[in-house]
């Protein structure tokens, strides 16, 4: 194993150009297959959801999934594309057992989407344009297992097991033109642009998109040219990569070596490379056998798919707000910075906080609560945010009660935490806990006039003009209350007992 | 008009995972030049307007909903394999060491 020769990424950018070219596979969240009607729910036995179809037995014949169809559509229109009028399927043969037909159905030359683009935020605000190529239809491949090698590993196995339950899945990719002027920041929008085409897939409902199960993949095609220079340099193709970290260290890496390699005086290998999670790296597949090797030609158990008009125009008028507008009108109507948005985003909190906004608290007190003491939970916990178990409604609760003065932050916190451990909705908690702040006026006067006699000395040096003390004595009343009194009001009771100016 | 060549001929033989010896080499050439020909009659005919037919059907847009159908059950599936292991397809091996 001979270790990869990097040059610092200043170095290497300092020098080159990296333009790239980013293909996402997506798997629709279809019932079926896309070509026959076997089920496509995760976890059942191996090989117990296929049929002849997706066996690719002789005598059987495909015939399209519409929702496959109409959720390619969708996805073609929410990246701005053209939608075909007319168009094909066509068979990408190769010879290998995770597709037991030996071919793949997929589309070449006619794909059902084209030319379109995808706006991305990086994270300071810049919007950065990627263009799209295509979006195209196909289908998923079996899953092997390698037996007999090391570590699982393909090279070397004895022999592979297939599992076929996967064969014929829904699969849209995602095509980008090439990626040119993005410069250092490649690495950047390489990352933004697989996160808000996930969570433009999201919105449009038509998959999860979850990249740990493999429900959204990215390739990522890199390649350098000489600063200064037009033409594109020889490329590379990491597959497979798996999560938007990845994707942007993937990228990174690249530009190293593929600097490394330049500058040395060497040439870079058109090939398939293997991204590792465990230190980023990358290292060489096979090498990349060319297009025509595929030898496509048009599927002929397939006819044309060829959407009207007014399908498309249907279809378009069902798309939701597109993230990136929502995102900003989110920000805007909360009033928080392009950095918080995007930590918001990043916890998973959008929608949550939108939900408890919607339930009546404000966006402040939603934010806080969610990206405060829940995501601290939530992180603590080792689990999403979204799978606390407490809902917007219970967290919008809290909210009003403190908004009412019945709790302040500190008993809210305890509110929370009884919700969470499934005492029951904010109300009974507060029932059951007895968490509510002192309000009675008569209470909380002769608490506040027992922590002045208790500390004289600190009364005098406020009466003597240091206000700032005052913090002391409201800690006093806090404690004797058991933190359930109002501290704004203790002080203000305080501060006018003392005959002092707030 | 253009043949195909004996190299091509060796060159679709290992994408199809074909041996073939040097003497079928030839023969398939020279059989696979005469089918090409033959077909390539077709578009001296058509004219331009005419497009290339990949279905012998006017037909477009034939699609079924999303509905589940029964699927065959594993056992059923693997019943033509010709090795099986833990329910699944066995296949030889696929790449040797590197
Ligand atoms: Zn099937």
């Amino acid at each position: 194993m001979t270790v990869t020769d990097l040059v610092s990424y200043e170095d290497a950018l300092a020098a080159y150009d990296p333009v790239m070219g980013l293909e996402v596979h997506v798997e629709l969240g279809t019932k079926t297959k896309m070509f026959c009607g076997c089920s496509t729910a995760l976890g059942a036995d191996a090989n117990a959801q296929t049929c002849p179809t997706c066996l690719g037995l002789p005598g059987s014949l495909p015939v399209v999934n519409a929702t496959g169809v109409e959720s390619a559509i969708k996805i073609g229109l929410a990246l701005n594309c053209t939608i075909a009028d007319w168009c094909r399927f066509a068979r990408k043969n190769y010879f290998y057992p995770d597709m037991p037909k030996n071919f793949q159905t997929s589309q070449y030359d006619e794909p059902i989407a084209f030319d379109g683009y995808l706006d991305v935020q990086l994270e300071d605000g810049e919007v950065f344009r990627v263009h799209i190529e295509r979006a195209h239809m196909e289908e998923d491949t079996g899953k092997s297992t390698h037996v007999g090698g090391a570590t699982g590993r393909i090279h070397g196995a004895r022999h592979s097991l297939l599992d076929y339950n996967r064969a014929g899945i829904p699969l849209i990719e995602i095509v980008t033109k090439p990626i040119e002027g993005a410069g250092e920041r490649a690495p950047e929008v390489a990352k933004a642009y697989v996160a808000e085409l996930r969570e433009l897939i999201k919105a449009l409902g038509v998959s999860e998109a979850r990249m740990e199960q493999g429900q959204m993949r990215c390739d990522v095609n890199l390649s350098l040219r000489p600063n200064g220079t037009e033409k594109f340099g020889t490329r590379s193709e990491t597959k497979n990569v798996n999560s938007l970290r990845s994707v942007e260290r993937a990228a990174r890496f690249e530009i190293q070596r593929h600097a490394a390699v330049l500058s040395s005086g060497g040439k870079i290998v058109q090939e398939t490379r293997h991204f590792h999670e465990e230190d980023g790296s990358t290292t060489p597949g096979r090498i990349k056998e060319e297009a025509e090797d595929y030898r496509y030609f048009p599927e002929p158990d397939l006819v044309p798919v060829a959407p009207s008009r007014e399908w498309v125009e249907e279809l378009r008028a069902t798309l939701p707000e597109l993230p990136r507008v929502r995102r900003n009108r989110l920000r805007e109507e909360w009033g928080v910075s392009e950095h918080d948005m995007q930590s918001i985003l990043n916890a998973g909190a959008v929608d949550l906080i939108v939900a408890t906004v919607e339930a009546g608290a404000d966006a402040a007190a939603a934010r806080k609560w969610w990206m405060g003491e829940l995501a601290r939970r939530a992180n603590e916990d080792g689990v999403e945010l979204a799978a606390l178990p407490i809902t917007p409604v219970q967290v919008a609760r809290v909210a009003e009660l403190v908004a009412k003065g019945d709790l302040n932050d500190k008993l809210a916190r305890q509110v929370i935490e009884g919700v969470l451990a499934g005492e029951g909705d904010p109300d009974t908690v507060v029932e059951k806990r007895g968490l509510k702040v002192v309000s009675d006026e008569g209470a909380l006067g002769t608490a506040v006039d027992e922590a002045i006699a208790a500390n004289a000395a600190i009364a005098d040096k406020i009466r003597g003009g240091k206000v700032a003390a005052a913090g002391a004595l409201v800690g006093a009343v806090m404690k004797a209350t058991r933190g359930q009194a109002d501290a704004a009001r203790v002080r203000e009771l305080i501060l006018e007992k003392l005959g002092v100016e707030g | 008009m253009p043949g195909i060549t004996r190299e091509e001929v060796a060159h679709l033989a290992r994408l199809a995972r074909l041996e073939l010896k040097d003497e079928e080499l030839d023969h398939f050439a020279t059989q696979l030049d005469d089918i090409i020909g033959a077909v390539a009659r077709v578009s001296e005919v058509a004219d331009q307007d005419v497009p290339p037919t990949s279905h012998p059907l006017p037909l477009t847009n034939v699609m079924r909903p999303d509905e589940v159908r029964p699927s065959l059950t594993p056992e059923q599936a693997l019943s033509g394999a010709p090795a099986q292991e833990q329910q699944r397809f066995k296949v030889p091996q696929i790449l040797g060491e590197e």
